[in-house]
């Protein structure tokens, strides 16, 4: 049976779907600061995707966020789902990416810690900037093939897969060689819940940054050392990975490697003009619907 | 040349037909290049595509790059992708703009990945402009004017430092410009080199299927959020949009609360729409929601909210229960039509 070696990218993203009026300060603006931060909802869709994949054929899924050391979990949700391996991207010299320079840097860590792979999945796209860039430009920096929009995976061969993936106008059948890159739409499937078994265990997961903690709290390891060993030995370490360690060029990260730059943000404002409030009685709607009808509306 | 380069609009082609994106693309365009004083030219990629060039000229255009090669009969990201990064390095524009289709947002960032320059994502506006960074003026730049953060936000980007600048452009959200019958441009024949190209895919097979919901030539637009509660409940929603002969649509909520099917979604991750009367039923109206619909000639808004956000670009509001309220119009719209 093949056996596929499978890297997933995921976003940790503010929940910028349900916005409701509570979320909307006096100003009219968004109050970001109530807005959670949840797994971006289509990387959930690629992550099921790679299980099944590993279920189907076997082999063994990998995980990277690139993102502030918060970004731990959506690491320790993939986990609880059942992938392998999970790994930080984060580092302070990667803040101000725009998407070629995230693109890059996840090249450089696919490229540098994973190189055996065979297939990398991301989300169609986040909810947070929508931008659906960071698959396309990662797969070309990889140099492999890219196929966006996939909603299944029809058949694995030794070297092809073959997809349906969304069109316009319908969907087609495709087929190439791997490695390849597939962004998953979130139509592909049902995201599965957390395991019961694996939540127990990787809820105990920590990374580099929680080891002082953690060591204040279970005081009969002799220091941070014995702590992070003892995790690793478990299976509980998730590792980080900063710029050196995938040997990334740091002008071509963060603000120095990303060509776009923000001119200006505007929070949008409601403002409504010539409002018109109609009571919800039987005459005031009657009336509404008499002047809709008059001023020939439809 | 003058001090700058072209504006270029890819025109996207498929199934021996000229997609709307392209030539709705033109108008910017046409904006773009007289503001700059440059030429406003146009891509078509493919094989036999030479004869949509009367219509990109009738439509702006003033040059046309036709690329025809048999090996580009079918869309294919790497093939398209070489002949477009050839041709950008071979002309130099200063702008180059997409459509945000499943091709274009397919094609556009492999490009800009390779040429290591910017791209922005479903851009609502574009304009020229100045921008200033640590003491260094940049003229003529190219705003690129988006909603991010799920529509909350307005963000004007710029890539001042690299060229072309590139966007893709939402559907819809450009209108199309008039046509001029008879107005003629240059045809640039392009031989492109396809040999030895990597990374292909081969397409087995195609399945068309007719979309059932047809929101962008709909007058009337009857939505529901999640306020409409239920699967159940939408029948509310479908009820008043057959007395009005209306198309139904619906919010990202409902859609994923599985209320309705997703080709009902109205917004920015949606479809853009802009009919004469939109009827919001419980829609809170996030920005995501209002960008694909707030050019609506009329828009009424029935919620139980009355801090919902969505009245803030309504021209009605009726505030209270969609389940009392959507039952009296209906009453009352069979009547007015008997009468």
């Amino acid at each position: 049976m093949a056996r596929y070696t499978m890297v997933v990218l995921v976003k940790q993203v503010p929940d910028t779907k349900n916005i409701t009026g509570e979320a909307m300060k006096e100003d009219g603006t968004v109050n970001r600061a109530v807005l959670p931060a949840i797994f971006n909802p289509e990387d959930l869709n690629a992550l099921e995707m790679a299980l099944q994949v590993k279920e189907q054929y076997g082999g063994e899924v990998h995980v990277i966020s690139m993102g502030p050391p918060s970004a731990v979990t959506v690491l320790k949700e993939a986990l609880y789902r059942g992938v392998d391996y999970a790994h930080l991207l984060s580092d302070r010299k990667f803040a101000g990416s725009d998407t070629l320079a995230t693109s890059f840097a996840l090249k450089q860590a696919v490229k540098t810690k994973i190189p055996d792979f065979d297939i990398v999945f991301c989300g169609r796209q986040a909810i947070d900037g929508d931008t659906a860039q960071v698959g396309p430009q990662a797969a070309e920096k990889l140099g492999i093939s890219q196929l966006t929009y996939v909603e299944s995976i029809e058949l694995l061969e030794e070297n092809k897969i073959k997809v349906r993936k969304l069109t316009e106008n319908g969907s087609e059948i495709v087929e190439t060689d791997l490695p390849a890159l597939l962004t998953v739409t979130d139509t592909a499937n049902e995201p599965r819940p957390f395991i019961v078994k694996k939540l127990l265990k990787y809820r105990k997961a920590a990374c580099e940054f929680d080891l002082p903690s953690l060591r204040v709290k279970y005081p009969n390891f002799k220091d941070v050392d014995s702590l992070r060993d003892h995790l690793k030995s478990k299976g509980l370490y998730i590792e980080m990975w900063g710029l050196d360690d995938i040997d990334a060029d740091p002008s071509q990260v963060g603000f120095a490697g990303s060509p776009t730059m923000v001119k200006k943000i505007e929070s949008i404002t409601l403002t409504g003009k010539g409002f018109k409030k109609v009571e919800p009685n039987e005459e005031e709607i009657k009336e509404f619907v008499a002047e809709l009808i008059e001023d020939h509306t439809w | 040349m003058g001090k700058h380069g072209e504006v270029w609009v890819y025109a996207e082609q498929e199934w021996d037909t000229l997609h709307d994106i392209g030539v709705e693309l033109l108008s910017k365009g046409r904006e773009l290049a007289d503001v700059l004083g440059v030429k406003l030219a146009a891509v078509l990629i493919g094989s036999g595509v030479k004869k949509f060039s009367d219509t990109l000229f009738a439509h702006g255009a003033d040059k046309v790059y036709v690329c025809e090669s048999s090996s580009a009969e079918y869309y294919d990201t790497a093939k398209y992708s070489k002949v477009m990064c050839d041709l950008i390095k071979k002309h130099h524009p200063e702008v180059v703009l997409y459509g945000a289709s499943t091709r274009g947002r397919d094609l556009a960032p492999r490009i800009a990945s390779a040429l290591r320059v910017g791209l922005t994502a479903d851009c609502t506006d574009l304009q020229i402009g100045d921008f200033s960074k640590d003491g260094t003026d940049y003229k003529n730049c190219l705003y690129q004017i988006r909603p991010a953060f799920g529509g909350n936000i307005i963000a004007t980007i710029v890539t001042p430092k690299t060229r072309p600048q590139m966007a893709t452009v939402r559907e819809g959200v450009m209108p199309t410009p008039p046509e001029q019958s008879g107005r003629k441009g240059e045809i640039i024949e392009e031989h492109p080199d396809l040999t030895g190209v990597k990374n292909i895919t081969r397409v087995l097979r195609r399945e068309k299927t007719e979309k059932k919901v047809n929101l962008k030539g709909a007058q009337v637009i009857v939505s529901g959020g999640y306020g409409v509660g239920s699967r159940e409940n939408f029948k509310l929603i479908y009820d008043l949009a057959g007395v009005l002969g209306a198309e139904v649509g619906a919010s990202r909520a409902a859609v994923d609360a599985g209320f309705i099917e997703k080709d009902h979604q109205v917004g920015q991750t949606g479809t853009t729409v802009r009919p004469k009367l939109y009827i919001a039923c419980g829609i809170s109206g996030s920005v995501q929601h209002r960008a694909g619909m707030d050019q609506s000639a009329k828009i009424i808004a029935i919620n139980s909210d009355p801090a919902a956000p969505i009245l803030g670009i309504a021209h009605y509001g009726i505030i209270g229960d969609l389940n009392e309220i959507i039952p009296m119009m209906i009453e009352d719209i069979k009547k007015r039509r008997v009468d």
